[in-house]
């Protein structure tokens, strides 16, 4: 019980040195809010005037507090860009971001599991050096260029979905998990692989440990020890991978999302940089950030569940 | 054994659901790819249009919005007394008729009886009034939305007549009376802008979409579509991409090189210009800039032809001062040619100004826009020619805003002016010394008396006289390189007709319909 407070102490730390080196960010990068919004048509006393109204003639911790304050009674501020209240621009792009990151997750987990344990009994075959290429291939392969092929191909050629048109989450759900699945393959592929090429090699430095060539030599059969012992003692390290994978996913869909045109997080964000709206950067970093770190816990606290003996602060 | 046979089943099932949901999905689809555009199919179709933008909507109140790309699509949702025509000229709107007194000194509005705003009221003169003061009014900050409208001197009105009385003449106040009208006691024009256009404002959802639907109990003519669906696509290849797909019917402001990917068999691609004056401007205050003779020895150096031609496939009309060819009267054409290219002539007035073996410079180039990064790398090579070594500094658009435009920390830079009114003033203002959007850092006294003298004048043919030497004044002064207005290229689906280009940077849909 310990452990899991000292994990969500740590979380909320994390947490507040994201949000503040986001918001220092800002004041380092060229470019000033109020200059983008007016754009051309921009003159002095207008700057001013939109300055003071955000605020950003305050100094830099009076400003940082405010918002700071303001995160934590729930007010995230209001959009420069959009003049709406962040939460309410981004709450459908949270849900759209959510379900394109499980999607892949899901995708990783059903596919690299199995057949990376399958992948271990090809070790030393014929076609070890076909699948080790392939593999290498498929890490090798960003998203967005595996993205552009896929719309190109499923899109456009085939007519599976119509790219540039997400259908909406709640009124449309199945249509919409239908654009996001191939979105989502996209971020899975280069992860897919690694996790076969991580799952294999956990597999094979487990079989050639001591107690699996007594378990065999006993007379057990080999499977049967794969799939009994073998795989239990992989767990722990399967599951910090799968936690770090998450946070893979997340980069991942900040590009992809551009390529399919998907209104998730990942494009308001880049977008929003562009508009210097750092009322919604801030607030989509942060989340990020949360969702990040939250994985992390999560697959620290089962896996030391697992294996108690982590709790004592020893490693997997 | 009986586990791995159990293992082989589930393998198996696994991959038979994912074949069959391929299947399932490709099936509907598979149906579609066959269809052509026939009859039947002509029934059936909605009527209504998606539109591509490449960049999102700022705010919808139409008195705050400032991107450009924003006004282009409110033009839809919101009139003013009076609105522009694909013509250029100021026609009544929601004034049914507009009076100017020959001094210029008074503008007298009659109010159009029965025009509707889309929340079902009734445009009365509170409204009226509330919506000009709103833009002229300092709000708690200090500025008014629009300075020009201080020569408001005197606003006086009853039930069906508004009177201003100026100050001082002003001919362009008429164009500035295209400001929305908008209802005086609603606070929602933010996120659910209420006008009295063609068009109502139906929703919004952030850097996704914006649907309008015809208005029903418009006072003119209605809008030929039901509904029009804008949908954001940031990036062109996601433009195109959304072409091919269907998602998709019509795009504005691309390129050839896009357009070309499209087959003429589902769409047409009409061209207009885009009505901005793109050039390379030069930051007239810093050396070797502030020589008349190095920027004139640019101006014989680029060829704008040749970017025209290398850059733009041909498609562009090439200027020769801050004006174009769709501001009708204002629009000199002879100034185009008054700098023919010519390296010899160039390469004399850099030996005369002091430069015989040429010189370094830098030009700052808005990353987000590949046409001007295109134009950037001709002229670079054309410079070559004269023995002025450039470099492009390509910079994202918010660094551009603060640093090129609001600081003038560059040297050159390449990008398109446009002017948001029909009236000259708003691209020749700008190069007054005094004007605090003088980005160029144009300084010439001359300019500045004959500037003063067309705001204040009273005689239409005098001012646009008076507008007409400003041009020539930068053309022969060399201001800046000017290049051309470019080429307004738009993918137009194959039945859908009645596109309009407008003199100004807007979208009118309510002309656009479904032939067939």
């Amino acid at each position: 019980m310990r452990y899991t407070f000292k994990r969500i102490g740590l979380l909320l730390i994390t947490m507040l040195l994201v949000s503040f080196l986001t918001f220092l960010a800002f004041t380092l990068v060229s470019g000033d809010p109020a200059q983008t919004k007016l754009g051309t048509e921009a003159t002095p006393e207008r700057l001013a005037a939109l300055r003071q109204e955000w605020g950003l003639d305050q100094p830099f911790f009076t400003r940082y507090f405010r918002w700071l304050a303001g995160f934590f009674s729930g007010n995230l501020g209001v959009s420069y860009h959009y003049s709406k209240p962040v939460w309410d621009l981004i709450a459908s792009k949270v849900g759209v971001t959510l379900c394109m990151c499980l999607l892949s997750f899901l995708i990783i987990t059903v596919v690299s599991i199995p057949l990376g344990i399958w992948s271990y009994r090809w070790v030393g075959g014929p076609f070890d050096w076909l699948r080790t290429a392939f593999n290498q291939l498929c890490m090798a392969v960003p998203p967005f260029f595996t993205g552009m092929l896929v719309s190109y191909g499923f899109g456009i050629v085939l007519r599976m979905f119509v790219p540039g048109n997400v259908p909406d989450l709640h009124t449309n759900f199945g249509a919409a998990v239908k654009h996001l699945f191939f979105a989502a393959v996209c971020i899975a592929i280069p992860r897919i692989a690694m996790t076969i090429r991580m799952m294999r090699s956990t597999v094979i430095s487990e079989m050639n440990k001591s107690y699996v060539r007594t378990a065999i030599s006993r007379g057990n059969d080999r499977h049967a020890v794969l799939t009994r012992h073998v795989l239990k003692n992989s767990l722990v390290s399967t599951i910090t991978f799968l936690g770090q994978t998450m946070a893979e996913i997340i980069g991942g869909s900040i590009v992809v999302e551009q390529v399919f045109g998907i209104p998730g997080l990942g494009r308001f964000l880049v977008a929003s940089i562009g508009y210097r709206d750092y009322p919604v950067v801030q607030t989509i970093v942060v989340l990020l950030a949360f969702w990040v770190v939250l994985v992390g816990t999560i697959a620290d606290l089962l896996n030391q569940t697992i294996d108690p003996r982590l709790r004592l602060g020893g490693k997997a | 054994m009986k586990k791995k046979v159990l293992a082989i089943t589930l393998v198996l099932a696994l991959a038979l659901t994912l074949l069959a949901g391929c299947g399932k999905s490709s099936a509907p689809a598979a149906a579609t790819t066959t269809e052509t555009p026939t009859a039947s199919d002509a029934a059936e179709r909605p009527n209504e249009l998606s539109i591509g933008v490449a960049q999102d909507f700022d705010s919808l109140d139409p008195h705050h919005a400032t991107a450009a790309g924003t006004k282009e699509v409110l033009f839809n949702v919101f009139e003013g007394l009076v609105k522009p025509t694909s013509e250029g000229q100021l026609v009544p709107a929601v004034a049914s008729d507009v009076k100017v007194s020959d001094d210029g000194l008074t503008y007298t509005f009659t109010l159009r009886q029965g025009v509707k705003f889309h929340n079902g009221d009734t445009v009365d003169m509170q409204d009226v009034v509330f919506s000009i003061d709103r833009n002229r009014l300092a709000e708690e900050g200090g500025a008014a939305l629009i300075p020009a409208l201080g020569v408001i001197e005197d606003l006086s009105y009853d039930d069906t007549t508004l009177t201003l009385k100026l100050s001082e003449p002003s001919l362009e106040l008429l164009s500035y009376m295209t400001l929305a009208i908008i209802p005086a006691d609603y606070d929602q024009q933010e996120t659910a802008p209420v006008g009295t256009g063609p068009f109502k404002f139906v929703s919004r959802e952030a850097q996704d979409n914006m649907v309008l639907e015809r208005f029903a109990d418009y006072w003119g003519t209605p809008a030929k579509l039901d509904k029009v669906t804008f949908r954001i696509i940031e990036n062109v290849e996601g433009l195109v991409m959304g072409l091919q797909s269907g998602a998709l019917d019509l795009v504005m402001h691309l390129t050839s090189n896009e357009t070309a990917q499209l087959s003429t068999k589902d769409f047409h691609v009409e061209e207009g210009s885009m009505n901005l004056v793109q050039a390379l401007y030069l930051n007239n205050a810093v050396k070797p800039f502030d020589d008349v003779r190095v920027r004139q020895a640019l101006c014989y150096g680029v060829d704008k032809q040749g970017i025209i031609d290398r850059a733009f496939d041909g498609y562009g009309i090439p200027l020769g001062t801050s004006m174009f060819p769709s501001f009708g009267k204002y629009y000199d054409e002879s100034l185009t040619d008054y700098y023919t290219h010519d390296v010899e002539k160039a390469k004399e007035l850099l030996a005369e100004a002091g430069y015989p073996n040429g010189f370094d410079m830098t030009i700052s180039v808005p990353s987000n826009y590949q046409p001007h990064v295109d134009t950037a790398e001709v002229i670079k090579e054309q410079l070559k020619d004269i023995g002025v070594n450039a470099t492009i500094l390509p910079v994202e658009w918010g660094v551009w805003l603060s640093d090129v435009y609001g600081a003038r920390e560059y040297q050159s830079t390449i990008t398109g002016l446009t002017s948001d009114n029909m009236t000259a003033r708003k691209l020749l203002e700008r190069f007054g010394s005094q004007i605090s959007n003088n980005f160029t850092n144009y300084n010439n006294s001359e300019y500045d008396e004959i500037l003063a003298k067309a705001v204040t004048s009273t005689s239409d043919e005098e001012q646009t006289a008076l507008y007409r030497q400003l041009e020539v004044n930068l053309t022969e002064n060399a201001a800046n390189v000017y290049i051309q207005d470019m080429a307004d290229l738009v993918a137009v689906r194959n039945g859908v007709e009645g596109l309009t280009f407008y003199p100004l940077y807007v979208l009118d849909v309510s002309t656009l319909y479904w032939a067939d």
